[in-house]
């Protein structure tokens, strides 16, 4: 059967969300309260921000949005009134509920030591929506995550996007697998005679692995190929043996054949261009990650096309990263590069960084409220492909609005309520 | 001349130090008169004035005060500041600047071993800390020990106008000409380990104690070895041992100890021994002081605890003692009457950011005044330097920073940062900007202190 990609991305995405929609019934009958909002100023990131503004929710999607003197509130709804709303946030790559507040073995999923490329780890099988580092983002406003395995592997497994709440993966669950995480760079090497050990030799494993899935993925078509053809009564076609399951090749088979990102981790410039030769060579579709010295490669990733989600503007700037500018952000949008801007992946403390704080200080180092604000809704939302349902505050879209005490970037302004889906899901003054 | 003070003889180098000890000793021209005038000025040590002047002579202020009731002397260089603000130098009572290395894997407690025969002052992480309107700091050794060394008390002084080149230019010298600094210890986990660390909170606290306990007796020994008349018997006198006479320092209360301690638990056992062997000490970092705010304020209030040193990280956890961290553990203390400073941990947060952990206060719930003196003042006291810096006041030394509006926005930029009189960071030279924003070529010579995080370096 062969199957064009779009199909299958939006079948799976139907179903996920059709399942969701009913768990989401069954277990949380509140799930779907209708909820209005009133706030001083909507930034929509949809057009102007709107002042003196009005979001209707109903059955968990915005029905309405508009100033308040032409936007009529239905009966039944709750009201909850604000200083400042936006689109709920959305983190475009961070790693918490598959790593944990303990920073313990139990609740440390994020890498996976025994093999260098294992691009069938699901992020599904190991994101804990309960983690307390996923209520700590939701109350500071962030919605949607796109989270999983971590930065630190050649190839080091899947990451799925959610929403920041649910009893289980499945409730919270928008879309899986989202990307497949890849990393090019020294943190990358295994160390103690494992490979791989250099940056040539992560290119040649990681070219290797791409060939490879390129001759499943080749492979498997001629064998679908011939069992149609067989079908419809061609006698003398030869029975070709579709190749032997395995998962990692199936995975980046995936991304061969351009349904799933690579989602290539990269600071030193080097690097961010190793990328970008890959990208050319195999054609798949790409996202830059972190990207400390994209400032200096700027040409030629605009000539790719590629978007690229900065690291964390108050990232440690030590070893690859140790070029990393808090304008890097301004410096690619202005160049006409679309970003977002990450929590990305901490070690030890803060334990997850919070695209509120990073958004902040990027807004005031060039790249402006709206282009911060951007970066971490409906931008992010882009480069994610969930923009049909996240990032702006647009009728149709999911009910997704967090409400500040004023520019949600001033460190003194709290995030006062989040919505998810017409859920109010934090009401507490962070 | 850089090629000239590159080839600086020990000589000419002795003749520096001495100049930075007593800047203020030599006649000076009239020119040497600076005056600051129209800028909001936060003085800390009383209201904000809306448009002020500062006053500042031969590296000292002279006077501060809203403009008509403060006169500019004749002769002086006069700044216009109008629309910006003045504030003084901040002072960060905790950081790791400098490429440190103290105590080694030898032995948990090593209290003869100074942290500023490890530093480098090219180190570009100093070029942060001025871009972050820093001025004074207590560079520290890691929490990886129950006693990790000597810390070492800093200015950020830009001789000649260049970087300094040795540590003795950043040095802050008491009465006796002796760098000023404090002994680090830290509980809790960080300082756990194999053998011969120690492998429990228990042992952690016997192993303190012992120690102490060693430098009480060695004490004894010096006094009962020293005549009526002061003079010491040689013949009588203990072997010198440098660790223990740290500690009889401390026990003296000559130098502060500054204490990492998250846990609620481990911030009352530093009080337990606090009280046995009556050291003056700071409690850094204390993620938990949000649970025992009234018992660290009655023990302030008793004397010997200086008060609280706080950091506050963008999300709990990262490990088992900050699991439990809040954004309002400034205000609880306060409210208990404990008083606050903040630090930035450099690396653990970043000194060009250092103003954030104020404004991260104010939203935790602490009052303005008392989150911008705990960036001045209260830090200041915290290392003995109440009387020398962390307020604009007339004799006091003229550390103070210019920003570009309120020091609690994310939108406000740090512009200048003076030291002692002397400009030491100006956003609008290219190389300081690139230090304060980042980009290539910002990282060079900076070598980060990893004390605890374990994670390999990519």
């Amino acid at each position: 059967m062969a199957v064009r990609p779009s199909e299958t991305t939006i079948r799976s995405m139907f179903a996920c969300s059709l399942a969701a929609a009913v768990l989401a019934v069954l277990v949380s009958p509140v799930a779907w309260a209708q909820v209005a909002i009133r706030a001083g100023t909507v930034h929509t990131m949809a057009g102007e921000s709107i002042a003196d503004g009005v979001i209707v929710i109903t059955g968990g999607k915005i029905a309405a949005v508009g100033p308040a003197i032409s936007t009529p509130i239905p009966p039944g709804h709750e009201v909850i009134e604000a200083a400042v709303a936006t689109p709920g946030l959305v983190d475009a790559r961070g790693t918490a509920g598959l790593t944990g507040v303990f920073n313990s073995p139990h609740d440390s999923d994020q890498i996976e030591p025994s093999a260098a490329v294992q691009p069938a780890l699901r992020a599904i099988d190991a994101y804990n929506p309960r983690e307390r580092l996923i209520q700590w983002l939701r109350e500071f406003g962030v919605t949607t995550l796109h989270t999983g395995h971590a930065p630190g592997k050649l190839v080091s497994g899947q990451t799925i996007i959610v929403k920041t709440r649910g009893n289980t993966v499945e409730e919270a669950l928008v879309r899986s697998p989202a990307m497949v995480s890849a990393t090019l760079g020294p943190s990358a090497n295994e160390g103690s005679g494992r490979a791989p050990g250099t940056r040539g030799k992560q290119v040649a494993m990681l070219r290797e692995e791409l060939i490879k899935a390129a001759e499943f993925v080749e492979k498997r078509r001629r064998a679908q190929g011939a069992a149609a053809g067989a079908s419809e009564g061609a006698k003398d076609a030869k029975p070709a043996t579709p190749p032997e399951r395995n998962l990692h090749l199936e995975m980046l088979g995936e991304v061969i054949e351009g349904r799933v990102p690579l989602l290539v981790h990269a600071d030193r410039a080097q690097d961010i261009e190793s990328a970008l030769r890959l990208r050319e060579e195999f054609g798949v579709r790409m996202v830059i990650e972190s990207g400390a010295e994209s400032y200096l490669v700027m040409d030629r990733i605009k000539a790719s096309g590629i978007d690229v989600i900065v690291h964390p503007s108050m990232q440690r700037a030590v070893w690859s990263a140790e070029n990393q500018s808090f304008e890097t952000a301004a410096t690619l949008s202005k160049a006409g590069i679309r970003v977002a801007i990450e929590s990305g992946y901490e070690s030890y403390v803060p334990k997850t960084r919070v695209v509120l704080f990073e958004a902040a200080i990027a807004a005031a180092n060039g790249l402006g409220f709206d282009g911060a604000l951007s970066a971490v809704t409906i931008d992010a939302a882009r480069i994610l492909g969930v923009d049909d349902r996240v990032g702006s505050i647009e009728v149709g879209k999911d009910g997704d609005v967090a409400l500040y005490t004023g520019d949600p970037f001033e460190y003194t302004t709290r995030c006062v309520g989040v919505i998810i889906e017409g859920e109010v899901v934090s009401r507490v003054a962070r | 001349m850089k090629t000239g003070s590159r080839r600086c003889s020990p000589a000419c180098l002795g003749a520096a130090v001495a100049l930075f000890v007593a800047p203020a000793s030599a006649g000076h021209a009239p020119s040497d008169t600076h005056a600051y005038v129209g800028a909001r000025v936060i003085p800390i040590s009383g209201s904000e004035i809306d448009r002020g002047v500062l006053v500042v002579r031969d590296g000292k202020i002279a006077a501060v005060g809203a403009e008509g009731s403060v006169a500019v002397p004749a002769g002086a260089t006069v700044h216009d500041v109008m629309g910006k603000v003045i504030m003084p130098g901040l002072v960060d009572t905790h950081s790791h600047v400098g490429g440190i290395g103290a105590a080694d894997s030898t032995g948990p407690i090593q209290p003869g071993v100074r942290v500023y025969d490890s530093i480098n002052p090219l180190d570009s992480g100093f070029r942060r800390v001025v871009s972050g309107g820093i001025t004074t700091l207590n560079v520290m050794p890691g929490s990886g020990h129950l006693l990790s060394g000597q810390t070492v008390y800093l200015k950020m002084r830009r001789p000649e106008g260049d970087p300094p080149r040795t540590i003795e230019a950043l040095f802050i010298r008491d009465h006796a000409g002796r760098p000023m600094g404090g002994i680090k210890m830290a509980n809790g986990t960080n300082s756990i380990g194999g053998a011969p660390f120690p492998g429990t909170r228990g042992k952690s606290a016997f192993l303190v104690r012992e120690q102490f306990i060693r430098a009480r007796e060695y004490a004894e020994k010096i006094k009962s070895a020293t005549g009526e008349d002061g003079v010491v018997d040689e013949s009588k006198r203990p072997a010198r041992d440098l660790g223990l006479e740290a500690l009889v320092d401390v026990m003296e209360g000559r130098t502060i100890v500054h204490h990492h301690t998250h846990r609620a638990d481990d911030i009352i056992t530093v009080l337990r021994l606090r009280d046995e062997f009556g050291f003056r000490v700071v409690l850094h970092h204390v993620s938990e002081a949000w649970k025992v705010a009234d018992e660290i304020a009655s023990a302030e209030r008793s004397g010997g605890v200086l008060g609280c040193s706080v950091i506050l990280v963008d999300a709990p956890g990262g490990k088992l003692e900050a699991t439990e961290l809040s954004m309002e553990t400034g205000a609880a203390l306060a409210r208990a009457g404990a008083t606050v400073a903040y630090h930035s941990d450099d690396w653990i947060t970043d000194s060009r950011l250092f103003l954030r952990m104020a404004a991260l206060g104010v939203r935790g719930g602490l009052d303005r005044g008392e989150a911008l003196r705990a960036m001045t003042l209260a830090g200041a006291r915290m290392l003995d330097l109440g009387d020398r810096v962390g307020s604009l006041e007339p004799g006091k030394d003229a550390d103070f920073i210019i920003l570009s509006g309120d020091p609690l926005s994310v939108y406000t930029k740090i512009e200048q940062t003076w030291v002692e009189g002397r400009k030491v960071f100006d956003r609008a030279d290219p190389d300081d900007h690139l230090h304060q924003v980042g980009g290539y070529g910002a990282g060079r010579d900076q070598t980060p202190y990893l004390c605890c995080a374990g994670g390999s370096g990519s």
